[in-house]
């Protein structure tokens, strides 16, 4: 989830406030594919993926380009009407209240040394680590993932030497939407979700995308793990529904003190 | 504010560190009421990073900068330009949706908090650099030199005591740039003191009654223009050693 | 120009008298958010520090005024200032922080973004304010208490904090106050090269513009009567607030009434049009497609763009 945001602000300097509700509309897909054709998510999210992609690369096209070099401002606003849209949209399509996915795997849990892990979760891990290594791979070792990486340095040097930066641009809003979808549907078994959760979704990455460092692969990741860490030990020494405090005093003194994040590059 | 008597500008021992790389070194000069000091260097000899550590943008690791008297130690660029000293950036920043006099006006009302006043001053400083008949242009729909005059005037609006002017003839044709020769010295004469950052020899040359010559964040050589020209480090700092002995024309 | 406005002035005032009273509570949220938007826009029109966390101002304001005329007997006209007061010392602590470590426009709109949020998961959890379920403040129609029974009352309070705040705002425009805020929104470092103290005036509007909205909040919380944490403190009120001087014109005096008249409409006729099925959500998909329309097209906001009409059709 977080990897998404970061590949897409890392190469093209946007910040996509529509990120939540695109995970939203991830999990709803899943949910439909579950519900309807009795597709698992943990099967289904590759659907999931495929499909918010070429929402991404659609929005991409359509709106974001015209704006790559507008003041940040404009950009924000026109992805928080995105947010909007989406996220409304998804509330007139499926109503209002919290949904869940059913998944076979759901129930089962196992012993793992001395603590009682939910299978569900245990997969979804493991899913999310292997698909982060493998946009990690991508990045590293295939012309487009490098091209990728070109543009995030130095857009103007990318085009001198004839990458279609239009393209790269596209592609990279559209994996980054991609991943979100993947982690909407793998999340779907675990966390019951609903329309306006979206904001919220949105909100959880940004915190972990600046804590671990905008435009930075493993900061993303690494972030990610630590906020969900740090909320749940705020879970378990505060109580629960102050959790979001925790990470959001974080979100402060990190903005503060060290806005580039763990492992981050310049700020925009 | 007042040693009248005193230099103007001193700095003395001022360094500056980024990282690695030692911007500036041991820098000290000092500038007498009305002059007009060139500062002049090859390309990444730190020239810009000076002008920063005079106007506040940049605090110096070391050493002191005094301005009449005054130590400029800790102070922000706004309390800097209302000290007197005041700054023009190397890439012009004009306010792009504004028109020309509120560009203007905006360093006008540094002096003169009072909108009307503010205004005529402007207006004035206006006329005074050639862009009068520009007045109510957006500052975005002005030509390169057009947008030179307009970050001078704004900055002269401020009345400077001392005006650091950065490439201010960078890019124009050899017409605008007698024109703001011109423009220079005839600020200068009303009684505002320069230092200009200038790659154009002829300008500095012809404006400047010292330069001083920076290589690699050092001062190598302080002087009137003539000395400066045919000084052999000048030639090398430039040029690289070969040249210093070639023969003269 | 002139004209035209005191007429249309003229006609607010005598309206109530030909409306009937839902239209009447029309008219009054588009004063109200208004007056929001007008506060917001000196610091996010103006200044350019595009903040999406006002409604936690408006929180702070309602919930003041509230608690204290529930438990001290304090009148709401003089709660009202307290709430500002309060509001105020908060919009002074996360301008301080956004502007002394340099935070802009992403990095700032997520701190207050996260500011509201904290005041909003503390307010929830609060019992002492009512936690989850809300606060209730009983109705009484006491003037004295900042209640009518008369809904054109509220009306003409809330046209009179509108027509206040543009006030305000039009004179600070005019002022170097004003002409400050609109260079440091431009180019900041710049300015602070010509002699602006671009923290100093950075922190006044902030300052003005969350006293303003807290001041607001007493007026949301005397005339809905009820303040839920969610609802009060929550980005979907910051997201009205802001998308009205955006869509009407950031950093313009008019702006954000335009914004206000052109979106409540919009929102009370898709509310009806999807009441049914859709929920009230649904003129949000308006609110956001507007956005986007506005940033891709008219990315000045509605007003300079009538303006610019209208110049023309005037030279003609």
């Amino acid at each position: 989830m977080a990897v998404g945001l970061t590949l897409i602000f890392g190469v093209m300097r946007v910040v996509n406030f529509a990120h939540g509700d695109m995970m939203v509309w991830g999990m709803y897909l899943a949910w439909l594919l579950a519900t309807r054709a009795g597709v698992d998510p943990y099967v289904g999210f590759v659907a999931c993926a495929a499909v918010l992609f070429g929402l991404g690369v659609l929005i991409q096209r359509l709106l974001v380009d015209r704006i790559v070099d507008a003041p940040h401002e404009m950009q924000i606003l026109l992805m928080l009407g995105v947010a909007l849209v989406l996220e409304n949209g998804a509330l007139v399509a499926f109503g209002p209240d919290p949904q869940r996915v059913r998944s076979p795997l759901r129930a089962a849990t196992i012993w793992l040394g001395p603590v009682f892990v939910d299978v569900a979760r245990l997969v979804t891990f493991a899913l999310a680590m292997v698909l982060t290594l493998a946009l990690y791979l991508f990045l590293s070792r295939t012309d487009l993932g490098r091209t990728m990486r070109a543009a995030a340095d130095n857009a103007y040097g990318a085009l001198v030497i004839g990458a279609d930066v239009r393209r790269v641009y596209a592609m990279a809003f559209g994996i980054g939407a991609a991943c979100v979808g993947a982690a909407g549907a793998l999340v779907s078994p675990i966390v019951p979700f609903q329309p306006a959760g979206g904001l919220g979704l949105s909100v959880a990455s940004f915190n972990i995308v600046i804590i671990g460092g905008m435009g930075s692969l493993p900061g993303a990741f690494l972030g990610g793990l630590l906020v969900s860490v740090a909320e749940s030990l705020g879970a378990v020494f505060l109580s629960p529904s102050m959790k979001e405090l925790v990470s959001f005093s974080l979100l402060i003194l990190i903005l503060l003190f060290r806005p580039a994040g763990l492992f981050g590059r310049a700020a925009p | 504010m007042s040693a009248a008597g005193g230099p103007l500008l001193e700095v003395r021992g001022v360094g500056k560190r980024f990282g690695g790389l030692q911007a500036v070194h041991d820098l000290s000069f000092e500038m007498a009421r009305g002059e007009v000091l060139g500062l002049i260097g090859p390309n990444g000899a730190g020239k810009t990073t000076v002008f920063n550590l005079l106007s506040g943008f940049l605090a110096p690791d070391r050493g002191e900068v005094r301005f009449a008297g005054r130590s400029l130690a800790g102070l922000r660029p706004h309390a800097v330009c209302q000290l007197g000293l005041v700054r023009t950036f190397q890439i012009v920043r004009p306010f792009p949706h504004l028109s020309v006099l509120d560009n203007v006006r905006v360093g006008a009302l540094a002096r003169r908090p009072r909108m009307a006043e503010a205004r005529e001053r402007a207006h004035a400083i206006i006329e005074q650099v050639g862009l009068g008949a520009k007045a109510r242009q957006p500052a975005a729909g002005l030509t390169l030199a057009e947008r030179k005059r307009l970050e001078l005037a704004r900055a002269l609006a401020t009345e400077p005591t001392l005006l650091l002017l950065d490439e201010v003839m960078a890019g124009l044709n050899p017409t605008e740039i007698e024109a703001m020769v011109g423009l220079v010295r005839s600020i200068n004469a009303s009684g505002v003191s320069i230092l200009l950052i200038e790659h154009n020899m002829r300008a500095v040359m012809t404006l400047s009654g010292r330069i001083v010559v920076l290589s690699f964040g050092e001062m190598i050589v302080e002087g009137p223009p003539a000395a400066v020209a045919n000084h052999p480090r000048v030639i090398e700092a430039y040029l690289g050693e070969e040249y210093v002995h070639a023969p003269a024309r | 120009m002139r004209w035209l406005l005191l007429a249309a002035l003229t006609v607010l005032l005598v309206l109530p008298a030909w409306i009937n009273s839902y239209a009447v509570t029309v008219f009054i949220f588009i004063f109200f958010y208004a007056f929001l938007g007008q506060a917001w826009n000196l610091v996010g029109g103006y200044a350019g520090q595009l903040s999406a966390g006002h409604a936690a101002f408006v929180g702070i304001g309602a919930y003041t005024s509230a608690l204290l005329s529930a438990q001290a007997g304090l009148t709401p006209w003089v709660g009202m200032l307290v709430g500002g007061v309060l509001a105020a010392a908060l919009g002074t602590v996360v301008g301080y922080l956004g502007f002394r470590f340099g935070l802009r426009g992403f990095y700032f709109v997520l701190l207050t973004v996260a500011f509201a949020e904290v005041c909003r998961i503390v307010a929830l959890n609060t019992d002492a304010v009512g936690g989850a379920l809300g606060f209730y403040i009983t109705f009484t129609g006491n003037p004295r208490q900042f209640q009518f029974q008369d809904n054109r009352v509220y009306y003409y309070v809330a046209l009179g904090l509108m027509l206040a705040a543009t006030g305000i705002v039009a004179a600070i425009e005019r002022r170097r106050f004003g002409a400050y805020l609109i260079a440091i929104r431009e180019d900041e470092q710049a300015c602070e090269a010509l002699g602006v103290n671009t923290f100093r005036y950075k922190m006044l509007a902030m300052v003005v513009s969350s006293f303003l909205t807290g001041v607001g909040g007493t007026f949301y919380a005397f005339y809905l009567f009820s303040l839920q944490p969610n609802s009060v403190f929550g980005i979907p009120l910051s997201v009205e607030i802001v998308i009205r001087p955006i869509v009407g014109g950031a950093g313009t005096v008019l702006g954000p009434i335009l914004g206000s008249f052109i979106l409540s409409p919009l929102a009370e006729a898709s509310r009806i049009y999807f009441g049914q099925g859709g929920w009230s959500g649904a003129h949000l998909i308006a609110y956001g497609l507007l956005l986007i329309a506005v940033v891709l097209f008219l990315p000045q906001g509605a007003y300079p763009a009538l303006r610019r009409l209208w110049v023309k059709a005037g030279a003609r």
